[in-house]
C-alpha cells in the first residue's frame, strides 16, 4: 500500500496525464457511440426487420476480444493504426451495442396507446419522437450509455497496447516488469474511474426517472452535460502531447521498453529533436504495421524475428547472412535496418536452477528426456511463430506431459519459479534469469536463428534528419549481452525506473 | 346547409388478408350531432373512427370530412381539427396534466399566454381546477379524472369534431354516470360534432342524439333514440336485451332501478329529457 502511494506520488504528473488520456478516450468514444447508436436504435425500432440483423452484428462485434480488434484495425487507413484514434474507434464499436439495444428496448416498451394518442392528436413523426418517444425511452437509453461508458473504461486499459496511452500503460508496464505495484498503480485508478462513471450515470438515470422533481430533470441533464464537457476539455488540455518530430516505439516487454528508451534518449541527446515515446505496443506485428503506417518512426527489432515473423523467410544459421537478408527486405519496403546494437537475444529455453542441478540438465537434448514428465508454459507468440515451439518440438523430438500452457511472456518467468510450469521459453537477456535463479539450456542443434538487436527506422525520417541516422549508428555495437541483462535485471528485479537505468547507462559511456 | 361534417360514401375496408371490416358502408353525420355507434367487439367501430382522422384510409369508397376526401387532407391538419379520445386515454405519463393539454397548442405555434389561458379554461370546463390539478401527474389521477383530461386534451385546439372510442368503457358505473352527465353539460355548451362508439347500449342512449347499430361491418339500424328503442330487428333487440338495468333517467335524477326492463322507459325517457338540457 505504501509502495503504491509512493509510486503515485513519484509519478503524480504522469499519473495525471494518463488519467486524463483515459477519460478523454472514454468520453470521446462514448459520445460518438451515442451520436451513432441513438439514430441507429431509432431506425431499428421503427423497422423491426432492420433491428435483428443490426443487433446481431453489434453482438458479434462485442464478442471480438479487444486486442484482436486493435489488430484488425492496424492496417486500416484513417481509422486504424496506432494511437488514441484507433482506440477510440474500437471503443465506439464496443459502445454501440448497449446503446442501440437499450434504445430499441426503450422505444418498443412504450405503451402503444400513448403513441397512438400522439399520432391522433396530429403530431408529426418527428414531434412524436422528440416530445413523447425519446423522453419515455430515456431512462432505458441512459442505462445503455452507462453500460457503454463502464465497458469503455475497462476496454481503454487494453488500448495502451496500441500506444493510445491511458491507465493501461501502468498495467502493461507492471506486467512486463512483473511488478504488481505498477500494475495496481494503473488498475486501481481505472477501477475507481469505472465506479465513478457508473455512479454518476446511475445518479443521472435516477434523476430522469424521478418525475416528481420535473424541474430538476432539466437541471440534472444540464449538469451532466457540463461535467462531460469539462472532463473532455480538461483532459484534452492535459493529455495533449507535444508534437514530436521523431516517434520511437517498442514492444511490450521490459527489454523493449529499455531499448525504446535507449533509442529515444540517444536521439534526444545527440540531436536535440523532441521525441515521442510509443512504448509497450502489443507485439512484433503491431510494431511492424505501425512502422509501415508511419505511426512510429523507429523501434528496435531482432534480425531473426524480422526474417521469420515479418518477412516469412526460412531460418538461416549465420548471423551475417540473416542481417544482410533482413536489411535488404526492409530496404525494399522503405525502411532502413541500422547496424546491430551488439547483443543476440535468442530464445532461451529455461528451467529452474535447482531442477537443472538435480537432474544434470544442460542442453535442450537433456530436456527432451525429461519433458514427458513436465509441463511447459509458452507465450502466445512463441507457440504460433514458425521459429517457435512447433519447429523446436520437431527439431529435438520434444513432447510434454500435456499441451503447453499459453501464458503471457512476462508472467511465465514467475510461473516457472513458483512451480506452475517446469519449462518456459524466455529471452536470453532476461534479467529475471538471474533474479529468479533460472538456467538457460543450450541449443546444441542450433535450432534458433540469430536474434541480433538492431534499430529499424523509416528511411524517409533518416533522410529528413541525417542527425538521427548518425545518432542511431553511434549505438552500433555499444550494448553487449551483459549490458542488456544488467539493465533488464535493474528493471525487472530491482524495479528501477527505466528512464533512469538508460540515463545511467548512457552516462557511463 | 353546408356540407355534412362527416360522410362515409360506400366505404370498403379490410385488414390485409382478412375479411372486410366494413362492406359498402354509408353514413352521414350532420354538424352538431352526437352520433352514438353501438356494436359488439369487432363490429368495426374503431375502424370507423380511424377512417375519419386518417389513421386509416378506405380500400374503396371515400370518407369526407367537411366535404373533403380524407385522402386530400393533410393528415396533420386533419388530425388537429378532429379531437380524439381513446378508451385507455393515452395521457403522456412524463408530462403534467397541464402539459398534456398544452402540447398540441404549443406545436401549433400558440404563444405561452394563450396556451396557459386555454389550459385553465379547459381544466375549468372539465371540473378539474388548474390550480389544484394542473401540475399533477397522470398517475396521480383517478380513472375518471384521467378520462376528463383526455377529453380536455382532445378539445385543446377547439376542433369542430370529436371522436370518442369507448371513452368511458373502463370506468365504474357511478363514475361513468357522472361523466355522462358531465359530457352532456359540456356538449350543451360546445355543440361539437361527435361520434362516440360504445358496446353499451345504455351509454348510447345516455349520450347520443342519433344512434347507429353496427353488426359485422354494416349499419343495421340508424335513427333517433326512440326509433332504435322500438326497433324489431333481432340484431338490435339482442343489444337492447343485454342491458343489465334500465338506463338511468337522464338529467339530474341519477337513481338506478334494479333489474326491471321497460322499453317504454327507454323509448320515452331518454330523448325527451335530452331536449330539456
Amino acid at each position: 500500500m505504501t509502495r503504491l502511494l509512493t509510486f503515485w506520488f513519484a509519478h503524480r504528473q504522469e499519473l495525471g496525464v494518463l488519467l486524463a488520456q483515459h477519460v478523454l478516450i472514454v468520453a470521446v468514444s462514448t459520445l460518438a457511440a451515442i451520436a451513432l447508436g441513438l439514430p441507429l436504435g431509432v431506425c431499428a425500432a421503427r423497422r423491426p426487420r432492420l433491428a435483428s440483423p443490426l443487433v446481431a452484428i453489434a453482438n458479434v462485434v462485442q464478442t471480438v476480444p479487444s486486442l484482436a480488434m486493435f489488430g484488425f484495425l492496424l492496417p486500416v487507413p484513417l481509422i486504424g493504426g496506432v494511437g488514441a484514434r484507433a482506440a477510440i474507434v474500437v471503443l465506439i464499436l464496443y459502445g454501440l451495442l448497449p446503446i442501440v439495444r437499450t434504445t430499441i428496448a426503450g422505444l418498443n416498451g412504450i405503451d402503444p396507446s400513448i403513441r397512438e394518442a400522439g399520432v391522433a392528436m396530429g403530431m408529426t413523426a418527428r414531434e412524436l419522437l422528440r416530445l413523447v418517444e425519446l423522453p419515455l425511452a430515456l431512462p432505458s437509453i441512459v442505462a445503455g450509455i452507462r453500460v457503454a461508458a463502464v465497458v469503455g473504461v475497462g476496454s481503454a486499459t487494453i488500448a495502451a497496447a496500441i500506444g493510445a496511452g491511458g491507465l493501461g500503460e501502468y498495467i502493461y508496464r507492471g506486467l512486463s516488469m512483473v511488478d504488481s505495484t505498477v500494475i495496481l498503480a494503473g488498475a486501481v485508478p481505472a477501477a475507481l474511474l469505472a465506479l465513478a462513471v457508473d455512479g454518476g450515470l446511475l445518479w443521472l438515470e435516477r434523476q430522469l426517472l424521478a418525475r416528481r422533481r420535473a424541474r430538476s430533470r432539466g437541471a440534472a441533464a444540464r449538469l451532466a452535460l457540463a461535467v462531460v464537457a469539462l472532463a473532455v476539455l480538461s483532459s484534452a488540455l492535459i493529455a495533449r502531447r507535444s508534437t514530436a518530430t521523431v516517434v520511437v516505439g517498442s514492444k511490450n516487454f521490459t527489454e523493449q521498453n529499455i531499448l525504446g528508451e535507449l533509442v529515444a534518449q540517444t536521439i534526444e541527446r545527440e540531436t536535440g529533436l523532441p521525441v515521442d515515446r510509443r512504448l509497450n505496443l502489443g507485439g512484433t506485428l503491431i510494431c511492424d504495421r505501425a512502422l509501415v503506417a508511419g505511426d512510429i518512426d523507429v523501434y528496435v527489432e531482432y534480425t531473426g524475428t524480422a526474417l521469420t515473423a515479418i518477412f516469412h523467410q526460412p531460418v538461416a544459421a549465420s548471423p551475417e547472412a540473416v542481417y544482410g537478408t533482413v536489411r535488404e527486405l526492409y530496404a525494399r519496403t522503405g525502411r532502413t535496418l541500422l547496424p546491430p546494437l551488439g547483443f543476440n537475444n535468442t530464445f532461451a529455453i529455461l528451467v529452474r536452477g535447482r531442477d537443472a542441478r538435480a537432474l544434470g540438465l544442460k542442453t535442450i537434448e537433456d530436456l527432451a528426456r525429461q519433458a514427458p514428465r513436465w509441463n511447459a508454459g509458452f507465450g502466445y507468440e512463441f507457440l504460433e511463430r514458425p521459429d517457435g515451439y512447433p519447429g523446436l518440438a520437431s527439431a529435438y523430438g520434444l513432447r510434454f506431459a500435456s499441451a503447453p500452457h499459453v501464458m503471457d511472456l512476462s508472467l511465465s518467468y514467475r510461473a516457472l519459479a513458483s512451480g506452475q510450469v517446469d519449462v518456459i521459453a524466455g529471452d536470453a537477456t532476461a534479467g529475471l534469469i538471474r533474479g529468479l535463479d533460472l538456467v538457460q539450456l543450450e541449443d546444441t542443434r542450433h535450432y534458433f536463428p540469430p536474434y541480433d538487436a538492431a534499430a529499424v527506422a523509416r528511411a524517409e525520417v533518416l533522410l529528413r534528419y541525417p542527425r538521427v541516422r548518425a545518432a542511431l549508428e553511434h549505438l552500433s555495437g555499444r550494448v553487449s549481452a551483459d549490458d542488456m541483462r544488467a539493465m533488464n535485471y535493474a528493471a525487472d528485479v530491482e524495479h528501477k525506473d527505466v528512464a533512469r537505468i538508460v540515463k545511467e547507462f548512457l552516462d557511463r559511456r | 346547409m353546408p356540407a355534412p361534417a362527416i360522410e362515409y360514401r360506400d366505404v370498403i375496408f379490410a385488414r390485409p388478408g382478412g375479411p372486410p371490416v366494413l362492406d359498402h358502408f354509408v353514413l352521414t353525420v350532420e354538424a352538431g350531432e352526437v352520433l352514438a355507434l353501438v356494436g359488439r367487439s369487432g363490429a368495426g367501430k374503431t375502424t370507423l373512427l380511424k377512417l375519419v382522422n386518417r389513421l386509416l384510409l378506405p380500400d374503396a369508397g371515400a370518407v369526407l370530412v367537411q366535404g373533403r376526401d380524407t385522402r386530400e387532407w393533410d393528415p396533420i391538419g386533419l388530425r388537429r381539427s378532429v379531437g380524439y379520445v381513446l378508451q385507455d386515454v393515452g395521457l403522456f405519463p412524463h408530462m403534467s396534466v397541464a402539459d398534456n393539454i398544452a402540447v398540441v397548442p404549443r406545436l401549433s405555434g400558440w404563444d405561452a399566454a394563450r396556451v396557459t389561458k386555454r389550459v385553465d379554461e379547459l381544466l375549468d370546463l372539465i371540473g378539474l381546477p388548474a390550480k389544484q390539478f394542473g401540475l399533477r401527474w397522470p398517475d396521480e389521477l383517478s380513472g375518471g379524472q384521467r378520462q376528463r383530461v383526455g377529453v380536455a386534451r382532445a378539445l385543446a385546439l377547439d376542433p369542430p369534431m370529436l371522436l370518442m372510442d369507448e371513452p368511458f368503457g373502463a370506468l365504474d358505473p357511478v363514475t361513468r354516470a357522472e361523466l355522462h352527465a358531465e359530457f352532456r353539460r359540456i356538449q350543451g355548451r360546445l355543440r361539437k360534432t361527435v361520434i362516440i362508439v360504445t358496446h353499451d347500449m345504455g351509454e348510447a342512449f345516455a349520450l347520443g342524439t342519433r344512434l347507429g347499430v353496427l353488426d359485422e361491418g354494416a349499419l343495421v339500424a340508424y335513427g333517433p333514440p326512440a326509433a332504435i328503442a322500438g326497433s324489431r330487428d333481432p340484431r338490435v333487440r339482442r343489444l337492447l336485451d343485454a342491458l343489465p338495468t334500465i338506463p338511468p333517467p337522464p338529467a339530474e335524477r341519477e337513481s338506478r332501478h334494479s333489474s326491471e326492463r321497460s322499453e317504454s322507459a327507454l323509448g320515452g325517457g331518454a330523448p325527451s329529457a335530452r331536449g330539456n338540457e
